[in-house]
């Protein structure tokens, strides 16, 4: 199979599915003819046309409204947040508006939308170039959160998003996007939302993660498995809803939890798979469930080490996984 | 009368639907695209929203309606512009909370209209999830999904911008107040709409209050239609209060957004109630405003210039009263029988299938 990065498994997901279906199409700033910032749409204004790789003037807000207008209408828009650090002006058209829309209709109107957003930090971004916002749409019903970590579950994932009928936020770690290459089939798959993968099976603790910081925990389950610690890594992949029955089930293996995100600590996708265990799975546990999170300042600062003092990386993680499986 | 004033050099409609008075128009006879049956038929329409609106109004002082947003005055503005979108034939609606004359003159029944201020079972927007009549009423081709004023209108935009993606002939009707005319994404609405030259007829009910906030403290201007020039279209300011006008203006605003993009319309409107039925506007404006209003009140106007072209008798207007209030009575008793949802109904459609 061939390698491909993040960035080209997204753009090959998005072609592929507006090749398939003419009502699906790409909107924001900068998507059509610079071919997006991070060049994810690179060369759709040239296949699809303006009218389906759609440049819109610099306002959040009404990117959103007017992809949700195009949904009613039946169309299957993908709206691109630049950053999401941007996204906060199109709050209201997602969290107040897209996904109360089947809800408030009765079930006679969806929303067949993906937003996808570039998020995360690690790359020197600032306050403004760096956020995390994942934590706010997992608490949204009638919204769906996606955040893979690899190249082949970018692919897939997003290609079951377009095809979802629901208002879906795609959310891609910027970090990732050149810096993880992976095998992606050359035919044709999808991948089903809501699904949790095991992406190292071991019997000692249990690390919960997604997005950049899975890598991190896949490298430090390397480190502590020669000082005799066996971990296994479970990518949520999907944040809303959660696939709570991978997680419980690992955790009843293994007796011990840690979740690793960059999000900031509290009130974080951490904290609701914390309770989670707690409810089902607390007989099993062994140890305190643990979180290694992002602390709770507003996003990482912009100097090289007050970056690095925020974001988790493998020696964290490593230390944290020693800790637990001490117990 | 108030004479409507094109705003923009763009605009060839001068002399047409904007350019006359009503005067002229009575003495050469009927006004462009209208029988006296349409006329009658609008009057039929406007007592029966009038007497419903009071309905509501009163069950809610009653405790059984929690809420209600009244379009007592807006009639005219809401009626004319619904009687142009229907004879056009392929217009889409995104009313926004007060247009009750339009949401009703759509298509749905009295009872349909009980039901839903009510709460109850067969409620046509949301299931009664939802405020009254909010939602979507797709059968007639209207949405309104939200309370945030100015939302809607990039919805509609974009919805605007999917017909012409699917190849439609589709005009969207956008409603909104003055109020939502200070939002953000009223901004981001009609520039996207003037930037792709969408058919989009955006419909400014001006009552000149925003709930408690009167217009000289939501912008610095006298017609709101002005900022239209802004967006690369033009803006007509019309007398709401006037059904014949509304009528005309928004045909001709149909026309211009077909052919030649999005068109404003200010209807200028009297607001003869409170904001809903949560608010109490003797704190904000004054007996003499509102009784000067209620003087050009469209259920006093519409009839008595009905009746001065000899198209409506004095014995008629009576059966019209009588016959909207026998139909509102029925609605009300057959709503207030009827069922509340199940409770287990809560946890439906969060998500579609």
């Amino acid at each position: 199979m061939p390698l491909k990065s993040v960035i080209e498994a997204v753009r090959e997901a998005m072609l592929e599915e507006m090749r398939r279906d003419e009502k699906v199409f790409v909107m924001g700033e900068d998507v059509g003819l610079r071919g997006g910032v991070f060049l994810a749409t690179q060369g759709f204004l040239e296949e699809f046309g303006q009218a389906r790789a759609l440049d819109t003037p610099l306002a959040e807000a009404s990117i959103m409204g007017i992809a949700l207008g195009a949904a009613f209408r039946g169309l299957r828009p993908i709206p691109e947040v630049e950053f999401a650090d941007f996204v906060w002006p199109s709050v209201n058209q997602l969290i107040g508006e897209a996904a109360r829309v089947c809800y408030g209709t009765n079930g006679a109107l969806s929303v067949p939308m993906v937003v996808r957003i570039p998020y995360g930090g690690g790359i020197r971004g600032g306050l403004f170039h760096s956020q995390n916002v994942e934590a706010y749409f997992c608490h949204t019903p009638g919204l769906k959160v996606i955040a893979p970590a690899t190249p082949y579950d970018a692919k897939g994932l997003l290609k079951s998003a377009i095809r979802d009928d629901n208002p879906v936020v795609f959310l891609e770690h910027k970090k990732t996007y050149r810096l993880v290459r992976g095998e992606v089939p050359e035919e044709e798959y999808l991948l089903p939302i809501g699904k949790a993968d095991v992406k190292r099976a071991g019997d000692n603790v249990t690390v919960v993660s997604y997005g950049l910081m899975l890598h991190y925990c896949l490298e430090a389950a390397e480190v502590v498995a020669a000082e005799g610690i066996d971990v296994e890594v479970v990518d949520l992949r999907t944040l809303k809803p959660l696939d709570k029955e991978t997680v419980v089930e690992s955790v009843k293996k293994t007796a011990k939890l840690l979740i690793v995100h960059e999000d900031n600590l509290t009130g974080g996708v951490g904290a609701e798979v914390a309770a989670l265990v707690a409810d089902e799975a607390f007989e099993y546990l062994d140890g305190p469930i643990t979180r290694l999170c992002g602390p709770d300042v507003p996003t990482m600062p912009f100097a090289q080490p007050l970056e690095d003092a925020y974001m988790p990386n493998t020696e964290k993680v490593a230390e944290a996984l020693r800790k637990l499986a001490a117990y | 009368m108030t004479q409507a004033k094109p705003r923009s050099p763009k605009t060839s409609r001068k002399g047409k639907a904007t350019g006359k008075s009503t005067g002229e128009n009575r003495a050469v006879g009927f006004p462009e695209g209208l029988t006296e049956q349409d006329l009658l038929n609008s009057y039929r329409q406007m007592v029966l929203v009038r007497k419903t609106d009071e309905r509501v109004w009163m069950m809610n002082r009653q405790g059984k309606v929690p809420i209600a947003a009244s379009c007592q005055g807006h009639e005219a503005a809401q009626l004319g512009s619904l009687l142009a979108a229907q004879q056009d034939g392929d217009c889409f609606l995104f009313p926004y909370y007060r247009d009750l004359a339009i949401k009703m003159m759509v298509g749905l029944s009295p009872t349909q209209v009980m039901l839903s201020f009510m709460g109850k079972v067969g409620e046509p927007y949301s299931g009664a999830r939802q405020f009254p009549l909010q939602g979507a009423d797709l059968e007639h081709r209207v949405i309104q999904i939200s309370n945030v004023v100015g939302a809607g209108l990039t919805q509609a935009v974009g919805y605007a911008l999917g017909c012409r993606m699917l190849g439609d002939d589709t005009v969207v009707l956008a409603y909104l107040g003055d109020g939502a005319t200070s939002q953000g994404e009223t901004h981001e609405a009609m520039n996207f709409a003037g930037v792709h030259r969408l058919p989009v007829v955006f419909v400014c009910e001006n009552n000149r209050y925003a709930i408690s906030v009167p217009q000289s403290l939501q912008m610095a201007i006298t017609d709101v239609a002005s900022r239209a020039e802004g967006y690369g279209f033009p803006g007509v300011v019309v007398d709401g209060m006037d059904l014949v006008q509304s009528y005309q203006a928004t045909r001709e605003g149909i026309k211009h957004a077909r052919s030649q993009g999005p068109v404003f319309l200010e209807m200028k409107v009297e607001r003869l109630m409170p904001h809903t039925t949560d608010d109490d506007d003797r704190r904000y404006r004054g007996d003499d405003e509102v009784e000067q209003a209620r003087l050009r009140d469209p259920l006093v106007t519409f009839p008595a210039y009905l009746k001065e072209q000899g198209i409506l008798t004095d014995q008629e207007a009576e059966e019209i009263n009588a016959e909207a209030q026998r139909a509102v009575n029925e609605a009300t008793d057959v709503a207030e029988a009827a069922s509340p949802p199940d409770a287990s109904d809560m946890l439906s459609h969060v998500y579609a299938p």
